[in-house]
């Protein structure tokens, strides 16, 4: 393994771990529905640029541990996170060539996914919440997008 | 565009194939969610996985907790010497009413003795303390910083100061979720304290709101009645506040009132909680049996014409009033 590889690998799992943090950092009411699924949108942006070291487990694995977090019936998110990343992978080498807002774009459609299938198992286990705002999350990832791009090819600039 | 590493080669046709992975992967969460809701198979797996989690949630838990400290230590003195003041005043009173209270709740109890009918009063009670660690917006849920290490068990009642919180639904090893009494899923068998009408409040989803969902239009309800637990189900202690009566509307119409209620304890503001234990009722009433039973067979049929409905408990003592998953 070369070095590079290794500190990428590292980056991944800190920024990972950073995203599920911020998942439960607890924010004030009006502020809480917006907030970016920010563990996913990184999990996106290692899939686009190193998609050796984020393969789908982990990405499935991410979801599991955020279930845990947030309490949630076991799978929730791990399907989800493991369908994004499925199509995250499909996309990606046409993805990243695209200009940011076009790749925001996609990235609204992957976070559109990642909600209706949360949204869909909620209902099917029995919490049905169907207010307009659980989506407000896939609008917020969009425009968070290329601040996302803007850290993280800050970040990883040295292991490149 | 983003910057692309060393080795930007896609995964595809590198190990085993994407699709197989991907399939795999989906099915296994699947038959996790299945395992999880539908037979409660996997209270171990979630066990290692919440210790697996629970350094994180301290970690996000920590900075508030000291925050709180800091502001604590900090307080200037004349702050100090003015709450405590206030406390001090407070406690005179509380201790002015509990006298009175002593002697009307051995009257209760001799009465209760009387009709064979040992309510459950609350025995032991630890105090827990609220982790700042936000769940999912849309559900009424909050992490305690005690488990079942601390005795802490599935369907324990939760109280604050002012009434009824919420019961334990989840017990990890050093934590526990609670779902509040104003989870659009949780439903509590209450009393109207002036009537004595016995109904059902179900959560809306909304900490400031409760809905009496099965109250006729006859029932005798006003606005400001002020509903107790009733220990019926055995999961909250009897007698405690829960939620005043806001809104009674009654159309001619309609079978049931539309009945708003607002919980009595803080459920929004709140950072320390009690849990209790107590000795549920040993004999329940016939006659309580049996309202609760036709409680129950009007929710089941509120619940047949609307699936949305929330649940009603169901009759036996040992079973929580949430909706067995």
């Amino acid at each position: 393994m070369r070095h590079g590889t290794f500190t990428r690998r590292l980056l991944y799992w800190l920024s990972v771990v950073a995203g599920l943090v911020l998942a439960i950092v607890p924010l004030p009411e009006w502020l809480s529905p917006v907030r970016p699924d920010l563990a996913l949108l990184a999990v996106i942006y290692f899939i686009l640029t190193s998609p050796r070291i984020a393969g789908l487990g982990s990405a499935w694995l991410t979801g599991l541990l955020l279930d845990v977090l947030r309490g949630m019936t076991l799978g929730q998110h791990a399907l989800a996170f493991v369908l994004v990343a499925f199509l995250a992978h499909r996309a990606q080498l046409r993805m990243r060539m695209f200009p940011i807002p076009h790749q925001a774009a996609a990235v609204m459609v992957l976070l559109a996914v990642y909600h209706f299938v949360i949204f869909w198992t909620d209902g099917l286990t029995g919490h049905g919440y169907t207010g307009w705002n659980r989506w407000l999350p896939v609008l917020s990832g969009a425009l968070l997008w290329p601040v996302i791009v803007a850290a993280g090819d800050t970040l990883t600039r040295r292991s490149r | 565009m983003v910057e692309l590493s060393h080795d930007s080669r896609p995964i595809i046709g590198r190990g085993p194939p994407l699709g197989a992975t991907f399939l795999t992967l989906a099915v296994a969460s699947i038959a996790l969610m299945v395992a999880d809701k539908r037979y409660d198979q996997l209270a171990q797996v979630r066990e290692w996985l919440s210790s697996a989690v629970y350094p994180v949630q301290v970690a996000v838990d920590l900075p508030f907790r000291a925050w709180d400290w800091v502001t604590g230590s900090f307080a200037d003195r004349s702050r100090l010497r003015q709450e405590n003041l206030e406390l001090t005043a407070r406690v005179r009173l509380a201790n002015l009413q509990l006298q009175r209270f002593a002697a009307l709740e051995d009257e209760n109890l001799r009465l209760r003795d009387m009709r064979e009918n040992s309510a459950g009063v609350a025995e032991r009670v630890l105090v827990a303390a609220i982790l700042n660690v936000d769940l999912d917006p849309f559900r009424h849920r909050v992490l305690l910083d005690k488990g079942a290490a601390d005795g802490v068990f599935k369907g324990q009642a939760v109280l604050d100061a002012e009434g009824i919180f919420g019961q334990v639904a989840q017990v990890h090893a050093r934590t526990a979720e609670v779902i509040l009494i104003s989870d659009a899923e949780h439903a509590i068998p209450v009393q109207s304290n002036r009537s004595g009408l016995r109904t059902i409040a179900v959560g809306t989803g909304d900490s400031n709101q409760m809905s009496l969902p099965f109250v006729t239009v006859e029932s005798d309800l006003k606005v400001g009645d002020l509903l107790i637990s009733t220990g019926i189900g055995g999961v909250f202690p009897r007698g405690y506040p829960v939620a005043e009566v806001t809104r009674v509307e009654r159309s001619p119409a309609a079978t049931f009132a539309v009945v708003d209620a607002r919980p009595t304890a803080r459920l929004e503001r709140n950072r320390e909680v009690l849990l209790v234990w107590f000795d549920p009722p040993v004999t329940v009433l016939d006659e309580e049996q049996a309202r609760v039973d036709a409680a129950a067979a009007a929710a089941a049929a509120a619940e047949a014409a609307e699936p949305a409905a929330a649940p009603a408990p169901r009759p036996p003592p040992a079973s929580p009033a949430e909706r067995p998953q």
